[in-house]
């Protein structure tokens, strides 16, 4: 044995839970959700079975060693570089025949494996009786039968683990991933259909496809069905409840209590002016920075991660996939770019990792493209949904405006771009009653994630604006905005706005929130401000993920893209707004 | 009955004539393909054609029958070989030449089930029926079609993937999409949603068109 710790892989098919397995051996929370391509990245933690130390890896799904997309291949190269020495395969009970080839082909790579059949429960429910041992016979190698979201089956796969440990890790020749033949495939899926008809006893048939799953993909009922959803989730939760309710008193609270607290605390320690201003002046690290991010953000985006994870975990974004299929087709992308979309409406950061999932370059692109011009991040609508609460008329011409670019930028790059036609495969996972255990963890995972995020970025930029202010350069760069600005119609003041856009555009839009509360625009001016804000870069997170994920070439042109087209946005806007004389 | 490839080939011709005219007596020199004297032999003494005089003969009650199944042959093999093994163009032509000889009794209708009895050669000219496809008419037997074709709630296996792109045949049969599986159609619209095992499977129109089935009786 090697000083190294030895390492253990969890790999299998999309959305059978090898991330609930992850946190049943490790006890960290990975995203776990109900809709395969959750996992785009390799999750890594540690586990102590038997006093023994193990690295577990948890790695995106992967229906066969020949892959299709950016998250197969990832888990595909792990599996080829780091040469785990215990993979564990989980398989989705209920669909042995279909997922035993992928068992063989890896057992092909001379991987040293143990089978999980999870979500026994279920197979169990649709009159499934698996016989184990025998399955274990068949195939050579350990096989375990678990409920992994209950933990059912844990204390076995350990005992199993420390055995394969114990037996001394067989060290197999590791053999390069073949071709794919379709002919080596058929024998596959032939061996795995003798085995299954050995070991797999059914009772009944198949799960029911029932009204409620029909009527969520027909678009006379599923297009209300989204209406409903987006409107009690979206609006009145996270807008009117979170950005009204929520933020007023989260902003009051600060400003009642945290601000004048730690104003006087500044006045009496800190004898110097510049620091003081620093930390608690009109920019200060705490009454702006942390005043932004603790109690305009973060309640907004709680509350979305919150609603979003409940949709997840139902198994409703798949459905939205196959309705919404035809309309995507037209903006060059398909019904599965809709999770990368909706995903954005919260974060855009995560949304850009989570394009991994699309099939083609082009369809990454576009999507990243779109992303990053026109779907504004949870915080981000929360607070323009606050702003514009008291003018609907300015509300609705937004989301049209915004609604209308994403369809036509969509077309022209669905037209311009080369290649071919994407095309719609994907898997839908059965509906399933949400754990409010996974919905909060994932809730609260998902808010840390993003207050880490936020936090030292909104620092940063209180920390960099004060620089401008003490050396006078923000009165430059204020006048340099001013001449764009006032080619949209907005007022010397709304600069400020811009500049903390150049952070983050959430930021920029709670800047327009203190802004207009002071009464500094029109309506017409605050529609131009909101779109031209909605349109900018979403954040420099997500520039940075973009070029990782896309390289710098485009990176920098999607962004440089999207900057001038915001800017000109907000000129045609105002351009039509003044010459067709609307007030609104 | 096998005859030479020259015969068989004879005999397409005659029938493209039989199809054109509606006529039995033809002018042997403006055929298509015009005989050498041996096939001439050959055809007269297995009783297809009657000569007249040396440019002159008439096709028989049985000729016409050889002939109807020489085109059936060729025309089902320009399909299998567009359809199942997207063989393109010329080399398709000449392809189909030498495979339909192969096509004898009992072939012929098994490549007429698999294509699911297809009535026109991709040329669009008519594929004279079998036996097999006017059992197929009066009795719904297992037929081969797309699933794109299948109404919600019905059930077939899969008999074959025919994709233009390779890379999607792979995507498609590692997610379990495999001949010999069964399917079963939940719902057609607005795009295809179809049920394999225990799992559900959301394609579009495209993709669904590419998926062959066959069809099992009781829906």
């Amino acid at each position: 044995m090697t000083h190294e710790i030895p390492k253990i892989a969890i790999v299998g098919s999309p959305n059978v839970g090898k991330s609930v397995t992850f946190g049943c051996l490790t006890g960290r929370y990975v995203t776990v959700s109900n809709y395969p391509g959750t996992t785009v990245e390799v999750a890594r933690g540690h586990a102590k079975i038997g006093g023994v130390n193990y690295e577990v890896i948890d790695t995106p799904g992967l229906y066969s060693i020949f892959p299709a997309t950016e998250e197969e291949r990832v888990a595909l190269n792990l599996l080829c570089e780091t040469r785990p020495d215990i993979v564990i395969h989980v398989i989705d009970a209920k669909n042995l025949e279909r997922m035993l080839p992928l068992t063989f082909q890896l057992k092909k790579l001379g991987l040293n494996l143990i089978l999980v059949l999870n979500m026994l429960d279920e197979a169990q429910a649709l009159g499934q009786t698996i016989n184990t041992s025998k399955l274990s016979d068949e195939l050579g190698i350990p096989v375990i039968a678990t409920v992994a979201i209950t933990k059912q089956g844990t204390d076995q796969l350990q005992d199993a683990i420390q055995k394969q440990h114990e037996d001394g890790i067989r060290t197999h020749e590791h053999h390069p991933v073949p071709q794919f033949s379709e002919i080596m495939m058929r024998r596959w899926y032939g061996r795995a259909r003798e085995i299954a008809g050995r070991v797999l006893i059914k009772t009944e048939r198949s799960r029911v496809f029932s009204r409620f799953d029909r009527a969520l993909v027909h678009p006379a009922t599923g297009i209300p069905i989204l209406a409903a959803v987006m409107y009690f989730f979206l609006y009145k939760f996270v807008g009117e409840f979170g950005a009204g309710t929520v933020v007023d008193i989260c902003e009051t609270g600060f400003e009642d209590h945290i601000n004048p607290w730690i104003t006087k605390i500044a006045d009496s320690y800190v004898p110097w002016e510049v620091i003081k201003e620093l930390i608690v002046g009109e920019y200060g690290i705490i009454t702006l920075g942390i005043r932004y991010a603790v109690a305009i953000i973060l309640p907004i985006v709680g509350l979305f991660f919150l609603a979003f994870a409940i949709i997840e975990d139902s198994g409703y974004l798949p459905r939205l996939a196959l309705l919404l299929d035809s309309s995507f087709k037209k903006i060059g992308l398909s019904g599965r770019a809709i999770i990368p979309m909706v995903l954005g409406l919260g974060c855009d950061t995560m949304a850009t990792m989570v394009t991994r999932t699309l099939p083609t370059r082009r369809e990454r692109f576009i999507a990243t493209m779109l992303l990053t011009l026109c779907i504004p991040c949870s915080a981000q609508i929360g607070v323009i949904l606050g702003l514009l609460s008291t003018t609907p008329n300015v509300l609705l011409i937004w989301l049209v405006i915004i609604f209308g670019i994403f369809a036509f930028v969509g077309a022209v790059s669905a037209r311009l771009l080369p290649g071919t036609r994407p095309s719609f495969v994907m898997e839908i996972p059965p509906m399933r009653l949400p754990q409010w255990k996974n919905v909060l963890t994932k809730t609260f995972a998902r808010m840390e994630w993003y207050f880490k995020e936020i936090v030292p970025l909104f620092m940063i930029a209180s920390v960099l604006i004060w620089l401008l202010k003490v050396t006078r350069a923000f009165d430059m760069v204020t006048r340099w905005i001013a001449t764009p600005l006032a080619a949209m119609g907005l007022p010397a003041s709304a600069a400020k706005a811009f500049i903390f856009g150049f952070f983050r555009r959430d930021y920029g839009a709670a800047g327009l929130y203190d802004l207009h509360k002071s009464g500094a625009f029109t309506n017409n001016q605050l529609l131009v401000a909101v779109v031209v804000l909605t349109l900018f870069l979403p954040c420099i997170t997500q520039f940075l993920i973009t070029i990782k994920e896309r390289g710098w070439k485009i990176g920098l042109a999607i962004s440089i893209f999207v900057l001038g087209f915001a800017f000109s946005s907000g000129v045609i806007l105002n351009i039509i707004l003044s010459a067709m004389n609307i007030s609104l | 009955m096998i005859l030479s490839e020259s015969a068989e080939e004879m005999l397409e011709a005659l029938w493209l004539e039989y199809e054109a005219n509606k006529r039995t007596d033809c002018v042997l020199s403006k055929l298509r393909e015009s005989p050498d004297a041996r096939t001439l032999k050959e055809l007269s003494d297995a009783g297809i054609i009657v000569c007249k005089n040396p440019d002159h003969a008439s096709v028989t009650e049985k000729g016409l029958a050889e002939a109807r199944d020489a085109i059936r042959r060729h025309r089902l093999a320009e399909r299998l070989l567009t359809d199942v093994l997207s063989v393109k163009g010329e080399l398709m032509h000449d392809t189909a030449c030498q495979f339909e000889h192969h096509l004898h009794k009992g072939i012929d209708v098994s490549v007429c089930t698999l294509l699911g009895h297809p009535k026109v050669c991709p040329h669009g000219k008519p594929i004279p029926p079998g036996r097999c496809c006017e059992e197929e008419s009066k009795t719904v037997k297992p037929a081969v079609s797309p699933l794109s074709s299948l109404k919600p709630g019905d059930l077939g296996q899969i008999a074959y993937l025919y994709t233009a792109d390779p890379k999607r045949a792979q995507m498609l049969i590692s997610m379990g999409v495999i001949p010999g599986a069964d399917v079963k159609l939940l719902a057609g619209f607005p795009s295809f949603l179809f049920e394999l095992g225990e799992s559900q499977f959301a394609i579009d129109g495209d993709v669904a068109r590419e998926i062959y089935v066959r069809r099992n009786s009781a829906a």
